[in-house]
């Protein structure tokens, strides 16, 4: 009951200088703000980073030539999208021994990449062309919008036919029907036998749909023969059965490239693999580690803030030195007048909290509409702006509270 | 109602201790109208700060109703003072913010106090000392006059035993004085108990006893059986 009636005390003190008040709790504002803001960017970041990498292919083993480097946290991307690692330490041969050798292996889909000029009917096209092969839709979670995949024969025989991704079947034929259709890759001519559903853009501005899937053999001798010899291969992509199977399979895919490619115990790997799982964590443990830092360096405005309240509460009990010794001569107790500037900076530091959460929610959101970055805002943002502007009071409000509480009442009312 | 025995307050002035009271013993009944008097620094507002509970002697008794006030840790003052002192100041000590009838209400809310009842209570209160039609006004919006008065009524709010006056009329013109100094007598006559501290001999003269202060001691203790 008590309780209330300081609070309007409280209350009455801030309503009564607006101007003041809105100042002093202009630092919590843009430190809440900023807070919830910088919050809502890095889980967007991290949700965006999740989707992309899922989107590559659940379960997902990627094999490249060359040895680890480093650790595999930021880098995971780099392995990702690249490809074409260094060295030609990979073979088909070591794609059909995974496939012939290690249990759970539910695709293995050795590629090649090359960057190639289509023509067909009248249009041109610069766009990605791999070489791959039928596996290679199960290992990276990929569809056809119409037509058919070239079967394991056709790949074999280095047959000219080609699967094209929606990008590329707007480009060169706009609303008409590719399949059938005759497309000049570096001059050599292929068949388009299919369209892939599209997947849309990725995360780091890559267009998935820009993509010509042809057959290994025909893309590698056709297409990117000039850097690559004999029968090597970019990446292989291993598919697991299940997430549980990832990391045995993963381990087993090791140790089988480790006999094919006759290295001794003790020696170092001249190929790499990763698991999407691994790389999923360490992105989003990068992708968090960032978060937290910027969150910090917006918490560090929170504490400006928070000092801006101390500095005024200073003021107000000085201002009010005799407000305090009248409240004392009519009874009020030292723990009355405590709790009265104690609950005065906590409502002035919550109140720039409410307002900096509002702030913050819809920069976060105007951010998300008019920049291309996805901000999801955290449903534990509200809650711990809430919680923290209130511990932000509480902190920098207990030494001005503190003194107040501590006035002699016959000092308190002398003073003019 | 009041005993005090040998009560002394020293204050450390630099290097020098100063008895701002200096072994005062004195006895005050229910009832009565006493004037304390004397040159300033004489103590008298020393007095009356710890008869108020605003501060504690450093040594001797005080006793109230029989209970040892000056034994009393901090929550206990503040519980006497607004039980059963009230306070009135030369300055009037009004929350400018605040209405008349919430200044009135201050010391119930500190006594807990419902808001209805409280404010019933100021309402009469205020009525009592003939402000009826200046309830929501504000401080500033009053005269000298009006403002005491309204610290009066905030004094009365909680029934106390004993009112404590420091130089009430000290900032008021004569009318105004004679004003109050009637309303004083009236509550008085209810069977309010009345200490007042000043030096103007007009303000003395209406009280039935007078105790006269210096250096810190009583030099004189006079009684008139009518007030003048």
């Amino acid at each position: 009951m008590k309780f209330i009636e300081l609070l309007r005390f409280a209350t009455g003190a801030i309503i009564a200088h607006p101007l003041r008040s809105g100042l002093t709790s202009l630092g919590v504002v843009i430190g809440v703000a900023a807070v919830v803001m910088m919050t809502s960017i890095g889980l967007g970041a991290q949700q965006r980073v999740t989707s992309t990498i899922a989107s590559l292919g659940s379960n997902l083993i990627i094999v490249s030539p060359g040895a680890a480097r480093g650790g595999g946290g930021g880098g995971g991307g780099g392995f990702v999208m690249g490809g074409a690692g260094t060295g030609m330490t990979l073979t088909e041969d070591d794609a059909e021994a995974i496939a012939r050798d290690v249990e759970g292996a539910i695709a293995v889909a050795p590629v090649v990449r090359g960057q190639a000029q289509l023509a067909a009917d009248g249009a041109n096209w610069n766009t990605r062309i791999e070489g791959v092969t039928p596996d290679y839709l199960i290992a990276r979670d990929l569809t056809l919008a119409s037509g058919r995949m070239f079967d394991d024969r056709e790949a074999r025989q280095g047959k000219k036919v080609v699967v094209v991704g929606q990008t590329v079947a707007r480009e060169l034929w706009g609303e008409q029907d590719p399949i059938g259709r005759r497309v000049r890759v570096r001059s050599v001519p292929f068949e388009v036998v299919g369209v892939l559903e599209s997947k849309g853009q990725s995360s780091f501005g890559q267009d998935q749909d820009d993509v010509v899937l042809g057959p290994l053999q025909a893309v590698r001798s056709r297409v990117v023969g000039r850097r690559l010899r004999g029968e090597v291969v970019q990446t292989i992509y291993v598919k697991a059965e299940s997430e549980d199977e990832l990391t045995r399979v993963q381990e087993d895919v090791s140790n089988v490239l480790r006999v094919q490619h006759r290295i001794r115990p003790g020696e170092e790997d001249d190929f790499s693999t990763q698991n999407m799982a691994s790389i999923l964590q360490a992105s989003q443990a990068a992708v968090a580690t960032f978060t937290i830092l910027l969150a910090a360096v917006a918490a560090v405005s929170l504490v400006v803030g928070g000092v801006g309240i101390m500095n005024i509460m200073l003021v107000a009990v000085t201002e009010r030195t005799r407000e305090i010794g009248l409240r004392m001569a009519v009874g009020a107790r030292r723990s009355d007048v405590l709790i009265q500037f104690a609950l005065e900076s906590v409502a002035l530091s919550l109140a720039g909290g409410i307002i900096g959460l509002t702030i913050g929610v819809l920069g976060a959101l105007a951010i998300a509409r008019v920049g291309d970055w996805p901000a999801a805002v955290p449903t534990w943002a509200g809650p711990l702006a809430l919680g923290f502007s209130m511990l932000v009071g509480l902190a920098f409000g207990a030494y001005p509270s503190w003194r107040a509480a501590r006035l002699d009442p016959i000092e308190a009312l002398r003073r003019e | 109602m009041i005993e005090v025995r040998n009560l002394t307050k020293v204050y450390q002035m630099g290097d020098e201790r100063v008895a701002a009271l200096d072994g005062v013993t004195l006895s005050i009944a229910r009832g009565e109208h006493i004037a304390v008097i004397g040159p300033s620094g004489s103590g008298k507002s020393t007095l009356m700060n710890l008869l108020g509970g605003l501060d504690r002697p450093d040594d001797g008794a005080y006793l109230f109703d029989g209970e040892d006030v000056s034994g009393f840790d901090d929550d206990e003052l503040a519980q006497f003072r607004n039980q059963r002192i009230g306070f009135c100041f030369q300055s009037f000590q009004l929350l400018p913010r605040l209405t008349a009838l919430q200044n009135v209400e201050l010391p119930m809310i500190y006594g807990g106090w419902p808001p209805a009842q409280r404010r019933a209570r100021a309402a009469e209160m205020l009525e009592r000392v003939g402000l009826t039609t200046r309830m929501g006004h504000r401080p500033t919006q009053m005269s000298g006059g009006q403002q005491q008065r309204v610290a009066i009524a905030r004094a009365l709010a909680n029934s106390p035993d004993l009112l404590l006056a420091d130089e009430p009329t000290g900032a008021l013109d004569t009318h105004t004085t004679q004003e109050v100094l009637a309303l004083f007598e009236e509550l008085n006559r209810d069977g309010l108990t009345l200490v007042i501290v000043t030096h103007e001999n007009e303000v003395a003269e209406h009280a039935q006893r007078r105790i006269a202060f210096r250096d810190g001691k009583i030099v004189s203790d006079e009684r008139t059986l009518a007030p003048a």
